[in-house]
C-alpha cells in the first residue's frame, strides 16, 4: 500500500511498469513495528474527525493546482463499459488534434488495448492496469500526468474505468466529470446509478444513430438525469456517425479557451 | 468495490493516528456514514476486518454512525429530509435540491488503548 495515499499501489500498473509512489519503498511493510515503543493499556477516547478520501482529495487539489498554473483543460470520462469512451476520444481527438495539443489517460484493469487506440492517432497516452481496482484515483493520476510531460494550455482527457459506481466518489482534479450513457442502456440508469450522473456536469447521450431500431426515451432518460442534477448539460451525439460531435467539441474549446485565459491573466497580472 | 480502497484509507488515518497520539491497540473506531455517500457498509466492515490483519486495528469493532440526507431547495428555500439524490421537494416539487448533509465518510473517533 502506497503510505501516502494508501491506495494500494502494488497493483498497479502504468505503461506495464508497476507503479511505486517515491516514499513506499522506504515505509513498506512498517505498518506496525513502530509502534510498540510505549505501551499504555488504559482505554482512551481520540477524536479523529477525518475524512475517509481526505487524502485522495489533497492530491486533487495539488492536481488541478498543477493544471490551473499551467493552463491545461482536464476532462474525466466516466461511464459504464462499453458506452463509447474510447470512440468518443477517438473522434474528438480527430477533430481538435491540429488546433490543441491533447494528452490522454486511460484507466483499465487490464491490457493496454485503449492507449494503443489513442496512440494510433498520434496523441501521447499513458495506461494505468488498476488491477483489481475499479477506479483511478488522484494519485495515480498524478503519476500519469508526470510521465506525459504534459504542455501548457492543453487539453488532458481521462478516460476513467468503465465503471458507473466507484469513479463518483473520486476526485481527479478534473475541470469536469463528463458522464457518457449509451441509448443501448436503460433510460432509467441515472436513477439506478445516481451518484454518478450527480457527479458529472455534462451527459453525452451517445449511439443516438441506433434510436430508430430502439425502444429508448431520450426525453425521459434526460429527465430522469435531471432530477439528480438540475444543472446537468446533455448533449446528443452518435460518435460513429458524427451527429452532435459539433457542440461537444465547441464545449471543449470553450473550456479549454478559459483554462489558457486565467493562466495569460494571472501572468499579465505578475 | 471501492470500498476496499476506503478500507484502506481509513487503516492509514488511524495508523497516523496511532504514532501522533501514541497508542498500540484500537478497541473500536465510530465511522460517520451519510445516506447519501457512496459507501455500502456491509462492504466496507467486510473489507476493513481484510485490511487491519495484522496492524493496530486488527482487534477494532466498526461501528457506524449514520447520518441522514439533508436538503435545501434552491426553488422555495425550504430544508427536508432526503433518502435519494433524485428526491423532489416536498413543498414545491422541485429536483434543484442542494445537498446540506448525507455525504459524508468521516472517522469520528477511536477507543485505544
Amino acid at each position: 500500500m502506497c503510505t501516502t495515499c494508501g491506495c494500494g499501489t502494488k497493483h498497479i500498473h502504468m505503461d506495464g511498469d508497476i507503479l511505486y509512489h517515491h516514499e513506499y519503498a522506504e515505509t513498506v511493510g512498517g505498518h506496525t513495528h513502530h509502534m510498540h515503543a510505549s505501551v499504555i493499556n488504559e482505554s482512551r477516547r481520540v477524536r479523529i474527525e477525518q475524512a475517509i478520501l481526505a487524502k485522495n482529495n489533497h492530491f486533487a487539489q495539488h492536481n488541478r493546482h498543477y493544471l490551473a498554473q499551467q493552463g491545461i483543460f482536464m476532462v474525466n470520462l466516466v461511464s459504464s463499459p462499453g458506452s463509447g469512451k474510447t470512440t468518443i476520444l477517438i473522434e474528438t481527438i480527430k477533430a481538435l488534434q491540429n488546433e490543441i495539443p491533447i494528452a490522454v489517460i486511460e484507466g483499465d484493469q487490464q491490457t493496454d488495448q485503449d492507449a494503443v487506440r489513442i496512440r494510433a492517432t498520434g496523441v501521447p497516452a499513458v495506461q494505468i492496469n488498476t488491477g483489481k481496482g475499479c477506479h483511478l484515483d488522484a494519485h495515480m493520476v498524478g503519476h500519469a500526468m508526470e510521465k506525459l510531460d504534459l504542455q501548457s494550455n492543453s487539453l488532458l482527457f481521462v478516460e476513467n474505468v468503465g465503471n458507473l459506481v466507484c469513479p463518483a466518489a473520486f476526485d481527479l482534479g478534473e475541470a469536469h466529470k463528463v458522464v457518457i450513457l449509451s441509448v443501448t442502456e436503460g433510460e432509467d440508469k441515472p436513477l439506478k446509478y445516481p451518484d454518478m450522473f450527480h457527479a458529472a456536469d455534462v451527459m453525452l447521450l451517445n449511439k443516438c444513430d441506433l434510436l430508430p431500431y430502439l425502444s429508448f426515451d431520450v426525453s425521459c432518460a434526460i429527465d430522469f438525469a435531471r432530477r439528480i442534477n438540475p444543472a446537468l448539460q446533455v448533449i446528443q451525439i452518435s460518435a460513429i456517425q458524427g451527429s452532435g460531435l459539433q457542440q461537444w467539441i465547441d464545449w471543449i474549446k470553450s473550456g479549454h479557451q478559459q483554462a489558457a485565459q486565467v493562466v495569460m491573466t494571472e501572468k499579465a497580472i505578475l | 468495490m471501492h470500498e476496499m480502497t476506503l478500507a484502506e484509507q481509513m487503516l492509514q488515518i488511524i495508523e497516523e493516528a496511532a504514532i501522533a497520539q501514541n497508542f498500540t491497540q484500537v478497541k473500536t473506531v465510530w465511522m460517520e456514514v451519510g445516506r447519501l455517500s457512496c459507501v455500502e457498509k456491509e462492504a466496507l466492515r467486510f473489507c476493513f476486518s481484510a485490511v487491519v490483519e495484522e496492524t493496530v486495528a486488527r482487534r477494532a469493532k466498526l461501528e457506524f454512525i449514520d447520518i441522514k440526507g439533508r436538503g435545501l431547495c434552491a426553488q422555495c428555500e425550504c430544508e427536508m429530509d432526503i433518502n435519494t439524490l433524485y428526491d423532489a421537494c416536498p413543498a414545491c416539487g422541485s429536483y434543484a435540491i442542494q445537498i446540506i448533509a448525507g455525504n459524508e465518510m468521516r472517522i469520528r473517533e477511536l477507543e485505544v488503548e
